[in-house]
């Protein structure tokens, strides 16, 4: 099936890309969860993927680091590339790529350990500290990259879980990052914050793009409008449209795209 | 594009919104040809109707800049949604200008004609009201449905306010120049022909706005203008 996807205004050709996406299929069994989706995802950039429930934005985000491969009845075709390799290429090793390729939930998901062995856990079982102290040093880095140290930083050793839902989340962005990935996945990482802690992750991620590539995953269209540089709308598996997300907030090209954000269809 | 929104009450605050702007297109249109009436009759009694009328047109601007500020505050529309609030918004800023200038002819009316002062030839001057007049008619038209090329139309029709502006302003010095004591009433003249002139500038701006809201683009290049007043002396 060959699905004519109109990009609404190109992102500015300048902007290098880090992650591509050609003709991506996912099958759950027989059913067709997404349907020939082509994305490119700029460098140092946020890309937000809106679309109404079902649609297979989270099941697109998955795609990006093999998350859908714990899914035994899930099948992936197509192409993904990171750094010029194929992500789906045999040889891959997917816990090295999911280091590369970090993962923020919609649920904060902290380990019931101490917030200090949340995010010393990850560079540890990838052996990236040579030594106490500087496993020490790579922890308060990632607490304060995630904006969470300064909060934290008297009671490192209690339990992860003891904090709020938005210092979880952030605890949890903390240790994706403590292994210094690339590119983030979040998927709806604010659906269970209150505004306050929602616009504290989105003020983060304005700062973290600076070092990482985002891709988020948002039911939230006024989040996609306010956080991201690129969106891309999917309806029914298909990638509807993309672009720059001033232009697809603004003027969509698509009727399907105008519909969903004005409102009209869910 | 469905028609509705998922929230029916999104759909009524647009649709208020809409007949709140229809309301004020059509007041200044019969404000127009009201102030248009005094003036070749120089009917001071319509004239006082039109001057009270503007205060109506106010009151109007208000509720709609209070709605629009509503739906952007609590709707946070988006794409065709937003372009439509904005474009009403802005627009109904320039019909209470165009209020404002009605009132403005209006006065200037009043006191012509308790005066009783020699005005000269207006036959100019009513045509560029009818002009205006049918371009207000159809640029309301246009925002009702939402035709980008009707408004595209009417934006390029400004041009012949112009031109009779230009041709009017002549006329209008040489009958001063003719008789001193025509020059008080003459200059009020000249405002109302101003005044209308202005009218039809605002209505090509409510129609690039009609373009950006239908389209998404805003019309490139700029219009053509034939306003040449300000080059003209006589010496």
């Amino acid at each position: 099936m060959i699905i004519e996807t109109k990009t609404s205004q190109a992102i500015q050709s300048n902007t290098p890309t880090i992650m591509t996406a050609n003709n991506v299929d996912v099958f759950y069994g027989k059913k067709q969860a997404i349907c020939n989706v082509s994305l490119n995802i700029p460098e140092n950039q946020i890309t937000a993927l809106i679309g109404p429930s079902g649609c297979g934005k989270s099941t697109f985000l998955r795609c990006f680091n093999r998350m859908n491969d714990t899914i035994n009845i899930c099948r992936v075709s197509g192409e993904i590339k990171f750094s010029g390799q194929n992500i789906y290429d045999p040889k891959v090793d997917v816990v090295a790529l999911r280091s590369r390729i970090g993962m923020v939930f919609q649920k904060a998901n902290p380990f019931p350990k101490s917030i200090f062995e949340n995010v010393a856990y990850g560079p540890r079982i990838h052996g990236l500290a040579e030594s106490k102290d500087e496993l020490e040093s790579i922890v308060i880095r990632s607490l304060k990259r995630a904006g969470l140290y300064d909060e934290v930083s008297d009671r490192l050793s209690e339990p992860g879980t003891s904090l709020s839902g938005g210092q979880q989340q952030r605890l949890c962005i903390a240790r994706a990052i403590a292994v210094d990935p690339q590119v983030i996945l979040m998927d709806e990482p604010c659906s269970a914050l209150d505004p306050i802690a929602t616009a504290i992750i989105e003020d983060l991620m304005e700062t973290m793009k600076k070092k990482y590539t985002i891709v988020i995953v948002t039911h939230s269209m006024q989040q996609a409008a306010r956080v991201s540089q690129q969106t891309a709308f999917f309806h029914l598996g298909e990638l509807v449209e993309s672009g720059d997300t001033q232009a697809i907030f603004t003027n969509p090209i698509q009727e399907r795209t105008q519909n969903y954000i004005s409102g009209r269809i869910g | 594009m469905s028609e509705n929104h998922i929230v029916a009450s999104f759909d009524n605050d647009m649709s208020k919104l809409e007949s709140l702007f229809q309301e004020m297109g059509d007041i200044v249109l019969v404000q127009l040809k009201d102030a248009t009436r005094a003036l070749r009759k120089e009917d001071r009694d319509l004239a006082k109707k039109v001057v009270k009328g503007d205060k109506q047109l106010n009151e109007l601007e208000r509720d709609l800049n209070d709605l629009a500020i509503k739906i952007l505050a609590l709707r946070q529309p988006f794409a065709i949604d937003l372009r439509y609030v904005l474009t009403t918004l802005k627009s109904a800023g320039h019909l209470e200008r165009m209020g404002d200038l009605t009132r403005n002819m209006a006065q200037r009316t009043r006191t012509i004609a308790k005066a009783e002062a020699e005005t000269g030839p207006i036959e100019t001057l009513i045509r560029m009201s009818k002009l205006v007049q049918g371009m207000t008619e159809t640029i309301l038209e246009a925002y009702k449905s939402r035709d980008g090329e009707l408004a595209k139309k009417v934006r390029a029709q400004d041009e012949k306010v112009d031109m009779a502006h230009n041709s009017l302003f002549r006329e209008l010095v040489t009958y001063m120049m003719e008789d001193a004591s025509n020059i008080s009433a003459c200059m009020h003249v000249l405002f109302i022909a101003k005044n209308i002139e202005r009218m039809g500038d605002n209505i090509a701006d409510i129609a690039k706005e009609i373009i950006y809201m239908t389209t998404g683009d805003w019309p490139e290049g700029k219009r053509a203008k034939s306003d040449k007043t300000s080059k003209i002396i006589f010496s």
